[in-house]
């Protein structure tokens, strides 16, 4: 699951993270407003415009802005809301933008030089053990820093029996050339960050920048959380986060009936059991001339309600010209489910587009027999080779 | 021979008397595989499916010698029940349990170091040796004796992999389902070992998918030290980065866990590697044939 920056700071503030500070705003009005509060409590004379999506390089796409003036704010936040942003990570659609942060204005001149870093805290898959990967080189993406000059790449692995240790942190400031309250500072920022990261079952944080004041305060200036779906029924408040309204309407819908659905731009719908098998049968899609139009993973318990659910929900998606049902009956036996594709089918009415069915496993050859006495559009399979060679037909 | 689980092996199963582990030790049961027993907190000295249920899995061990272990409870308290195998000495713990914390299973896998067990999973189908033992969820039906190893992350595409190896003619000598979980306690590298060291196997079949670079691992290693042929595939070539696809390792996340990526990886290691998951089993068959 992600969140918005202004949450994840939000929850970084409780675990003594520094952070910018930010008001939220949903219109000019409200934008206004907050910066006036937002010079109230920081002092701050600038301030800075942030889009409020769950996309990355936000700045590249026009959703952050500085204001110099309130006429500003309310100018540039006008301006921001209601735009349909496109970032490198949002694709050509785009993200809707509901919401912005007004922000303190952190790059004020002063006595030291102001410096960006990059800190990240995730999972080390090879390791299996968290690690904090960082960088002097803040403020880019992190891609190109590893792509052009990976050496300046640093990773500090956490030994979970012991969890981060004080050394480690010291070395981070110090490998960050951080000298002073401002080498202090850093050492405090890396201990609360990875005790928030722990504390809320992160799966990923990522901070970029991590921002030295000419004041010489470390703070963070952008968070990005990522959470780990598996640990958050331990963290009900974080769950609460959650703003479907970033999430694709459809995938939401499908979600809710435990269905694990992803929307794609291919033109033959699939509903597999499995999530191997799911990307599997997509590749077969692509193999026979198609394009795969969605995962559809139906779990391990694929019963006539649940198939129905997925048919509506591959129906709704215009480009879809055919539907490829790939189902490896192990513990549900697949005349049942065949019965359920047969019920589903006279349930929703007429379905225009042409259905091929690939029951194997358990009980497959009565499925097949279910699925060719129904007089339905529907091609049966029982080889996955023959399903694709079905598909061909289909788009030929 | 055969690799982890076999007919002399002695399985216990946590979460005994749960839906999930009522159902599937039955399951486990009429395969004939020898279950002496299971653990369920609280309802120690009874019997269930006509075997004695422990309160802890030391007792288990204790009482009827278990050297297996295969794990059913709820996510919240699987990576403990991980621990506790490990820590009563069984020698190969199976966690189907799918959606475990991160967090728990780092702790989990640290606890492992230096223990002298071996973790199947998390969220994997089990291990399967027709025949002698089935120690997972799989349809065993489809399992027919033979010679060739699986090594999967993922259940239904074992299944099918299987079913397309008995089509084949070949049959099965052990599959392994090593699970889609960012942190699984044994890789697909030491299951591809297993397997190379296995008399009875005589051609492996190994099955990956995006993310992570574990087939990379193994294929490396295959490479230098492989005896035996091997036929890969990896599933998710269609599916776009940075999008999850179901299990939780199933993300691209760089150039170099995409499908396209593993499978030149693996074909510049000797592999031979399918682009179609509909010929694994005739592959291995005309590879097996080619060196005959």
């Amino acid at each position: 699951m992600n969140i918005h920056e202004y949450q994840a700071k939000d929850i970084l503030k409780k675990y003594g993270v520094a952070v910018q500070e930010g008001i939220l705003a949903h219109t000019p009005e409200e934008a206004v407003a907050a910066a006036k509060k937002m010079q109230e409590l920081t002092g701050t004379s600038w301030w800075v415009v942030k889009a409020q999506v769950h996309a990355g390089g936000r700045g590249k796409g026009g959703g952050i802005k500085l204001a110099k003036s309130l006429d500003d704010v309310a100018r540039i936040s006008g301006e921001i809301l209601g735009m349909t942003l496109v970032t490198p990570q949002t694709g050509a659609e785009g993200k809707f933008v509901r919401k912005v942060m007004i922000a303190q204005d952190v790059y004020e001149p002063g006595p030291e030089e102001i410096k960006e870093f990059y800190v990240s805290i995730l999972l080390n898959r090879q390791t299996g053990r968290n690690t904090v990967m960082y960088t002097t080189e803040g403020g880019m993406d992190i891609e190109t820093v590893a792509h052009n000059t990976p050496e300046k790449i640093f990773n500090e692995e956490i030994d979970p029996r012991v969890g981060l240790q004080a050394f480690q942190a010291r070395k981070i400031a110090y490998n960050l050339g951080l000298t002073g309250e401002a080498n202090k500072g850093m050492v405090k920022f890396i201990n609360a960050l990875y005790k928030a990261y722990e504390g809320i079952d992160a799966s990923m944080f990522e901070i970029n920048p991590v921002l030295k004041t000419s004041q010489g305060k470390i703070m963070a200036v952008d968070a990005k959380v990522n959470l780990d779906e598996n640990g958050l029924y331990r963290h009900p408040e974080i769950y609460a986060l959650r703003d479907t309204d970033e999430e694709d309407p459809t995938e939401v819908e499908a979600g809710a009936h435990n269905l694990n659905y992803v929307k794609l731009d291919g033109n033959i719908g699939c509903m597999v059991n499995g999530a191997g098998l799911a990307m599997a049968t997509m590749d077969i899609i692509k193999l026979a001339g198609g394009d795969p139009a969605n995962f559809l993973d139906v779990g391990g318990t694929a019963d006539a309600a649940r198939v129905e659910e997925a048919f509506r929900i591959i129906l709704r998606d215009p480009n879809v010209k055919a539907i490829l049902v790939n189902i490896f009956g192990g513990i549900v036996r697949c005349d049942r489910v065949a019965q359920g594709i047969v019920d589903a089918y006279k349930n929703i009415g007429e379905i225009k587009v042409p259905i091929i069915v690939r029951l194997q496993g358990t009980n497959a050859k009565e499925a097949k027999q279910i699925i060719d006495d129904s007089g339905l559009l529907v091609k049966s399979a029982i080889l996955l080779q023959e399903a694709a060679d079905k598909v061909k037909e289909v788009l030929a | 021979m055969s690799v982890l689980v076999n007919k002399n092996s002695k399985i216990i199963v946590q979460g005994f008397t749960g839906s999930e582990g009522t159902f599937h030790a039955g399951q486990m049961i009429e395969y004939g595989t020898q279950l002496v027993g299971g653990v369920t907190p609280g309802k120690g000295g009874s019997q269930h499916l006509g075997k004695p249920v422990f309160n802890t899995v030391a007792e288990a061990v204790q009482q009827t010698g278990a050297d297996v272990s295969i794990i059913f409870v709820p996510p919240a308290f699987a990576a403990d029940a991980i621990m506790e195998a490990a820590d009563a000495g069984i020698k190969v713990i199976v966690a189907i349990t799918e959606g475990i914390p991160v967090q728990d299973m780092i702790k989990a896998k640290e606890y492992l170091n230096g223990k002298n067990a071996r973790l199947i999973g998390p969220n994997c189908p089990g291990v399967i040796t027709p025949d002698e033992a089935k120690v997972g969820i799989m349809p065993g039906f489809v399992f027919k004796k033979g010679k060739i190893g699986i090594v999967s992350k993922s259940g239904t595409l074992t299944y099918e992999a299987a079913d397309q190896v008995v089509k084949a003619g070949l049959g099965i000598s052990t599959a392994i389902g090593i699970g889609g979980d960012p942190i699984i306690g044994t890789t697909t590298l030491e299951a591809v070992k297993l397997l190379m060291n296995d008399p009875d196997t005589e051609g492996i079949v190994m099955i990956g998918e995006i993310g992570g670079n574990l087939e990379a691992e193994a294929a490396r290693w295959i490479k230098s030290n492989g005896t035996k042929p091997v036929v890969g595939f990896i599933a998710g070539k269609t599916a776009p980065a940075g999008r999850r696809m179901g299990h939780a390792g199933a993300i691209i996340g760089g150039a170099d866990d995409t499908a396209v990526a593993k499978m030149k990886i693996m074909r510049e290691c000797g592999i031979e590697v399918v682009e179609s998951p509909a010929v694994i089993g005739t592959t291995m068959a005309e590879v097996l044939k080619g060196r005959a």
